[in-house]
């Protein structure tokens, strides 16, 4: 079965006058379908109003489709008895580290969650100091959230969610305005959830750099699905991303642009070893 | 002439604790530089560059204005803050006025201009960013998030300063919005001969924009140099948390492996050429 | 100066009092400012003030910490000492001009600081010693029978802990707004009522927006994280009075007891 199902989904924006008449409507997603399944590292590129956002508070349940279906582990997130059951299943982080933390110390932020389902109090502490243990940020656990880098904000609000014992986490923009070393924590803190636990985590973003070690990537455009596939496939077609105004890595830029001047490279290069491998032949 | 800054030091209390955000720092930015400003965050480039237009007071040490010191008593504060224009990290925050064309008027309006040259100034501006006239009656609001930066930094581009600083502008934004914005400053350095001066995280950006680069770590300038200059230290930059651009990196794997290319190189188009004219070499040496 | 406030700060250290029950927190401030209005006499306030200062003691924060979270209140201060040296009838002192000052005065004015900072620096410890959220845990269980009569009391509590928590954020991004408007040449400073009142307002209407934008995020963060209010919610940190609470209780009601005992024997005394 997969983790998440999305079938045809639409989902549009209207906009009413103080009369309820119509002024204006914006679909934000478009006649999306895409499967992930249990234990993929997703990534989902695009840019601002791309309806990368908008798609996944779907996947939360934070939004109902207008038309489509969506099933996050089996359960169909416009019935409403699955809701709770959704939101378990399939934690999110948000992109402002700010405005999701809502304890003043950072163990009591992470206990939110597991206190909003019900578990017992004694179960609470161990989830709280496994998940702040697998962010790595167990010894900040009496600390002021106001007093952590935006890195480890991000890294509280992830362990606020893995207390849930979701079976997927979606990172909406999560790493949008951190700064390059912040970004690289939260990755690594991501990408061990996966590998370690086997957590199913659905990146949304606009840094190349965080998808090359995707299991997927799906780009997104106008509400569309436009490029499908493994990095390196992804990458591999330089012309279409910077038509989409999209980075591509230096690397592989670099790899492009010899290509076009003639020197024999693979396509879709992602890291230096590769490109030396490939140069090296011309030793 | 220019901002001539002189062993600045400025030290910050925290709850009893004093820390030394700024270290004896002295640093010359010529008239029409575009100059960049990188540091691991807390490194403190942004109380730096708030001293520049007087926001901040220097806890010793002299920052000069065309030759004149800012914190003399006499000095006018408000001048000063039109002539050296500051746009902070995410200053679509700021926007209040009920449309985009009265939120820009607001600051020439505080210098005292007369009507007429405010709603001039506030038309070029807006132009200048590349925000489109009918947005100019638009609630500011109701913009996307590129489009809010551009009318903030409009705001402080009516105010015609002639040097114009921004921290870390292209936060947030996304790769489109991101090189639009940086196009734009960089032709408004050109063309209006206005100093530049970009705080960002982007190395690449960097290496693309600036002609010189100060990298800033713990409160002080530990490099300062063309961009080839400073990223030929990659070693010490990753020590402070930082990194040269990816192609530096890959310039010079390709020297250790053995290939004649030049390694101080920071763009892409500089190594493709350093690399086929390495292969050329070749052919002709063969 | 909006930093220095520490009423409502928390101060992170592992002393007794950290560690004592919320609920045993309130009861004991709430306590200890209901003893500062009960006498006026010297004695009163020798008993109360040793009490303050081991209590002082025992929780392990600074006093130089404490001292500068009284700056912001000072002109506050003076201003009741100043009304009531000058407005107080009585046996004259000083007489200049238009104004007298009385002994009666002095006395009063005399006793309005003592009770003032006292009060101050007793309710700040409470805050520094007890993070938000136990405070509002604490309030949500003290005030519990009021939801007999239809008081969302967990809404209440809920509602006081986002905002302690939010405080010190929107305090920031005050002072990045006002350092943001005044890069673009706004003046805070100068003119009469009206013309600041006004040039408050690039500082208010972004400071609202960004309230609002966070209030939003927020809520979605909470619900995302399966908050549905009150009902079936478990706590991590459940509230359980231990023996430490009771043996503190203990102590607060001896100190109410030397307290009365000293305030009406003072009551004889002369001063």
């Amino acid at each position: 079965m997969e983790m998440i199902k999305i079938k045809n989904l639409i989902h549009e924006y209207i906009r009413r006058d103080e009369e309820e008449n119509v002024v204006d409507i914006k679909r934000a997603v478009d006649d999306i379908s895409i499967d992930v399944k249990p234990g993929e590292f997703v990534a989902i590129l695009g840019h601002n109003g791309s309806g990368k956002s908008t798609l996944a508070k779907h996947i939360n349940a934070l939004l109902y489709p207008g038309e489509g279906t969506v099933w996050v582990n089996g359960m169909d997130t416009s019935a409403e008895e699955n809701l709770w059951k959704v939101r378990e299943s399939a934690g999110m982080v948000f992109q402002n580290p700010d405005n999701q933390i809502i304890g003043s110390v950072v163990e009591e932020d992470v206990g939110f969650g597991p206190e909003n389902m019900g578990v017992p109090t004694e179960e609470i502490w161990q989830r709280v100091e496994e998940s702040l243990k697998a962010v790595g940020m167990w010894q900040y656990r009496k600390k002021s959230p106001n007093r952590l880098s935006g890195g480890q904000k991000q890294r509280v609000a992830i362990a606020g969610v893995v207390a849930m014992h979701p079976k997927c986490i979606i990172l909406d923009e999560a790493t949008a305005m951190l700064d390059p070393s912040g970004r690289k924590e939260v990755l690594r803190a991501v990408r061990a959830l996966n590998m370690v636990e086997e957590v199913t985590i659905i990146h949304i973003t606009h840094y190349m750099e965080e998808v090359i070690y995707a299991d997927k990537v799906f780009v997104m455009d106008q509400g569309k699905v436009v490029m499908e596939g493994t990095p390196k496939e992804i990458f591999s077609q330089v012309e279409k991303l910077q038509k989409l105004r999209l980075d591509v890595p230096q690397v592989t830029l670099l790899a492009h642009e010899l290509k076009k001047a003639g020197v024999p490279i693979e396509d879709g290069i992602l890291t230096i070893d590769e490109l030396m491998e490939q140069l090296d032949k011309r030793k | 002439m220019a901002i001539i800054v002189n062993k600045l030091n400025y030290n910050y209390n925290d709850g009893g604790k004093t820390t030394q955000v700024l270290k004896d720092i002295s640093v010359v930015i010529p008239d029409g530089q575009f100059l960049g400003i990188i540091g691991h965050t807390g490194s403190g480039k942004s109380t730096f560059v708030q001293h520049l237009n007087g926001l901040l007071k220097a806890g010793s040490g002299t920052v000069y204005y065309n030759g004149e010191d800012i914190s003399d008593k006499d000095y006018d504060l408000k001048k000063l803050r039109s002539k050296v224009g500051l746009v902070f990290q995410y200053p679509e925050h700021q926007l209040f006025e009920v449309d985009v064309f009265k939120d820009v008027c607001f600051g020439p309006r505080n210098l005292g201009l007369e009507e007429k040259k405010v709603q001039l100034r506030a038309f070029a501006a807006l132009k200048q960013v590349g925000v489109p006239e009918e947005l100019f009656y638009a609630s500011p609001f109701e913009l996307s998030g590129g489009q809010k930066r551009r009318v903030a930094i409009a705001g402080v581009l009516a105010m015609e300063p002639e040097v114009l600083i921004l921290d870390e502008p292209t936060a947030g934004l996304d790769p489109k919005g991101r090189d639009e914005l940086l196009e734009q400053l960089a032709k408004l350095q050109k063309e209006r001969e206005i100093t530049i001066i970009l705080v960002s995280h982007s190395m690449e950006d960097m290496a693309n924009y600036a002609e010189r680069i100060l990298v800033m770590d713990q409160g002080s300038i530990v490099l300062d140099g063309t961009p080839k200059e400073v990223f030929a230290h990659d070693k010490e930059l990753e020590e402070m948390g930082l990194a040269s651009p990816q192609v530096t990196y890959i310039m010079k794997e390709l020297k250790k492996r053995g290939f004649s290319v030049e390694e101080k190189v920071t763009t892409i188009e500089e190594a493709k050429k350093e690399i086929l004219n390495s292969f050329k070499r070749k052919v002709a040496g063969c | 100066m909006l930093r220095d406030i520490t009423l409502g700060q928390y101060y992170q250290a592992d002393s007794c009092l950290h560690r004592l029950d919320p609920r045993v927190k309130l009861i004991g401030t709430l306590a200890y400012v209901i003893s500062l209005f009960l006498f006026k006499n010297i004695t009163v306030y020798v008993i109360a003030a040793v009490f303050l200062w081991s209590v002082i003691k025992l929780s392990k924060v600074p006093f130089s910490f404490m001292v500068k979270g009284l700056k912001p209140v000072i002109m506050i201060l003076l201003l009741t000492v100043v009304c009531n040296m000058l407005f107080t009838p009585g046996t004259s002192v000083i007489s200049f001009w238009k104004i007298t000052i009385t002994y009666e005065g002095l006395k009063m004015a005399f006793f309005m600081t003592i009770r003032f900072i006292m009060l101050i620096v007793g309710s700040t410890i409470m805050t520094l010693t007890t993070t938000p959220n136990q405070l509002t845990d604490g309030l949500e269980s003290l005030l519990a029978p009021l939801n007999k009569i239809k008081v969302p009391v967990h809404e209440v509590a809920m509602m006081m802990a986002i905002a302690l928590r939010f405080i010190p954020i929107l305090m920031e991004e005050t002072d990045k707004i006002m350092k943001a408007q005044i890069a673009r040449g706004a003046d805070f400073e100068s003119g009469n009522i009206i013309k600041r009142v006004k040039a408050m307002l690039p500082l208010l209407i972004p400071l609202f927006v960004s309230a609002f934008r966070r209030a939003n995020d927020l809520a979605m963060a909470m619900e995302a994280r399966c908050y549905r209010g009150g009902a079936g919610r478990t706590k991590m940190k459940p509230l359980i009075y231990k023996i430490s609470d009771k043996k503190a209780l203990v102590c607060v009601g001896i100190y109410m007891a030397v307290l009365i005992a000293g305030g009406i024997l003072g009551n004889r005394l002369p001063i």
